[in-house]
């Protein structure tokens, strides 16, 4: 377990060297000035020749590279060209409510998704495992944006309900709760089907396995055997697609925020793109795929743990 | 764009009448076929079909709901949305099948050389293509956007950079399972060249499981495309996109809600379209290939 983790480690590393390195030729290699391109329309002559000595676009390419890794690697992201202070402090601003987004989004998909899964499995073969089984593809078909457009009309502009923007009042969290509620349901819809789907094809695999009929001979309680051995085997694909789809929450973010006006993540890489606040869109990217690596690195190594079946693919 | 591709080489697809029949058989995989064959013809003859200029404006008539003279109603400038939404048809259909295609022919391209090249060069676009995915989707878009400018060309090559990796991936991994194959050994046994065996043997064989991988990926690069044109970053006014149709609708919200709606339904109904067919394909020509998640 330890060879596979830090070879897994590692190789989590080396892609974020590779990405940083595509960042770095996007910045510097792009056509034209990139201090100019950084600091967007409103550079002056002073302030581009701050930005050049900051970059050190005055020094060898290598010195370049080294500069921009160093800074990197200690935190610095560089500077807000707008608000001036370090684009490290502004993402972590945000990002705390991006991931509290994420994360009631997922969870509220994991129990529903789980449980149709689990349906579906019941009945499998009949009328409600095809209904099921269709419901969750048109799930997966819708994208968020359009689901938060429609709640939005519905339950805040027609109803009344729930509120139409922002993350509710600080402080009181009874309002930041009614908040989160449209939001996470527009992100979390898709993710029930995909969970609904995996569950009900993971299940019915692990059901007919060898160690489930060894367990049910040797006279095992049946809730101890789909407990015990076969939801641990079965939520293992679920786990990775959670993990994989970090990235695809990220994005369900990016636009769900935007629509409800909400503070995070989504909302500040959106606004910095159409300022062309070139130091936030690439600290929120790197930020953001550091954070995305991480969390599937961590993924592989917790279904290592859970199948030891997994660490051959790295071993092998 | 995508990722857990599961795919062997004992579950080469099948072809010919067969899938195509089993399709049929299938109601969601036919409805899928039935709503694309709908809206490819709706993209084709949009200019026969949209009944007015879809960026006519005509402020005497803004936020018009839906009549008999305007089926959708019309929008903050008077324009028709009935045929704002047929021609935006024609720009997601148009943007999605150009950049799908290009990525998966360039996927096409260096999964082969991934899988049948030197082992250097197959580590190296590995990496890549690892790379690649690990970038949050949308993250990368958006900083490609910053330094390119929006516009549809840029949304193209944004969509063909986030796309490559996926289909590279599938490539190399078919090309690599039928390296080893008997019959391929046998070929290079009575001396047949490496050109002979990638386009005679290997190309065929890869490219059935590369047209599903492609067809479920149409529905995440329409919904890519209408996202990014909601923010404003991808086809810019007064150019008809269904992205940029629902910001004019949630920016009436209150006063013009049909806008909302009446921009929603192609978008959805198109989506859903695709996926299914995209589902049902899957199921007639090879059952194997996995569930993939869009990063």
């Amino acid at each position: 377990m330890l060879g596979y983790s830090i070879k897994r480690v590692a190789l989590a590393l080396l892609i974020l060297v590779v990405v940083m390195l595509g960042m770095f030729a996007m910045v510097y290699v792009i056509p034209g000035d990139p201090a100019s391109i950084a600091l967007g329309p409103r550079a002056t002559p002073e302030l581009k020749a701050l930005l050049i000595q900051r970059m050190g676009l005055d020094q060898s390419l290598p010195n370049q590279i080294w500069h921009f890794f160093r800074a990197a690697a200690t935190g610095d992201l560089g500077i807000d060209v707008w608000s001036k202070r370090p684009v490290l402090d502004v993402i972590l601003e945000v990002f705390p409510k991006t991931l509290l987004l994420g994360a009631v989004s997922l969870c509220w998909a994991v129990v529903l998704g789980i449980g149709l899964g689990c349906l579906a499995v019941i009945w499998r073969g009949t009328f409600i495992d095809r209904l099921l089984g269709v419901l969750s593809v048109s799930m997966i078909a819708v994208p968020s944006f359009v689901i938060a457009l429609y709640s939005l009309l519905i339950f805040a502009v027609w109803l009344g309900w729930l509120p139409a923007i922002g993350a509710g009042q600080s402080g009181d969290w009874g309002s930041q709760a009614r908040a989160l509620i449209l939001p996470s349901f527009a992100i979390g819809v898709s993710w029930v089907g995909y969970i609904a789907r995996l569950v009900r094809a993971s299940m019915l695999e692990v059901m007919g396995a060898n160690h489930i009929r060894t367990a049910r001979a040797f006279g095992l309680p049946e809730t101890v055997v789909v407990l015990k051995y076969a939801l641990r085997i079965a939520i293992v694909p679920t786990i990775a697609i959670i993990a994989i789809g970090a990235g695809s929450i990220l994005s369900s973010a990016v636009f769900v925020e935007t629509v409800f006006s909400r503070p995070g993540i989504g909302t500040l890489i959106t606004g910095a793109v159409e300022k062309r606040n070139y130091p936030v869109v690439m600290g929120t990217v790197l930020f953001m795929t550091a954070f995305y690596l991480f969390v599937v690195t961590a993924a592989d190594l917790l279904i290592a743990r859970l199948d030891p079946r997994v660490r051959d693919v790295l071993r092998g | 764009m995508s990722c857990a591709v599961e795919q062997t080489v004992e579950n080469l697809p099948p072809r010919g009448r067969g899938a195509l029949a089993q399709l049929m058989r299938d109601p969601m995989g036919m409805t899928g076929a039935v709503l694309v064959v709908g809206f490819i013809l709706l993209a084709i003859f949009a200019p026969l079909l949209a009944p007015y200029d879809p960026i006519q404006i005509d402020v005497r008539h803004k936020f018009q709901p839906p009549s008999l003279a305007h089926w959708a109603g019309t929008d903050q400038l008077g324009r028709d949305m009935l045929s704002r939404l047929i021609w935006g048809a024609r720009v997601a259909l148009g943007i999605s099948m150009t950049a799908t295609g290009i990525a998966g022919a360039l996927g096409l391209l260096l999964g082969l050389v991934a899988g049948f090249g030197p082992r250097w060069l197959d580590a190296v676009l590995v990496l890549f293509f690892d790379s690649f995915s690990s970038l949050p989707m949308i993250m990368f878009a958006l900083a490609v956007i910053t330094v390119l400018g929006p516009g549809i060309t840029t949304l193209i090559i944004v969509i063909v950079l986030v796309s490559v990796p996926g289909y590279g991936r599938l490539i190399r991994a078919q090309t690599l399972a039928l390296k080893g194959a008997d019959y391929i050994q046998a070929e290079r046994t009575i001396g047949a060249s490496s050109a002979r065996i990638i386009l005679y043997h290997l190309l065929p064989n890869v490219v059935g499981p590369l047209v599903i991988l492609l067809s479920m990926d149409i529905p995440v690069v329409i919904m890519l495309e209408a996202g990014l044109s909601y923010l404003n970053l991808g086809v810019g006014p007064p150019t008809p996109s269904w992205g940029n149709i629902l910001y004019d609708g949630y920016t009436s919200l209150r006063s013009a809600p049909y806008m909302v709606i009446a921009g929603g339904i192609p978008l959805i109904l198109c989506t859903l379209g695709f996926t299914f067919l995209g589902e049902g394909l899957r199921d007639a020509l090879d059952p194997k290939l996995k569930l993939r998640v869009a990063r």
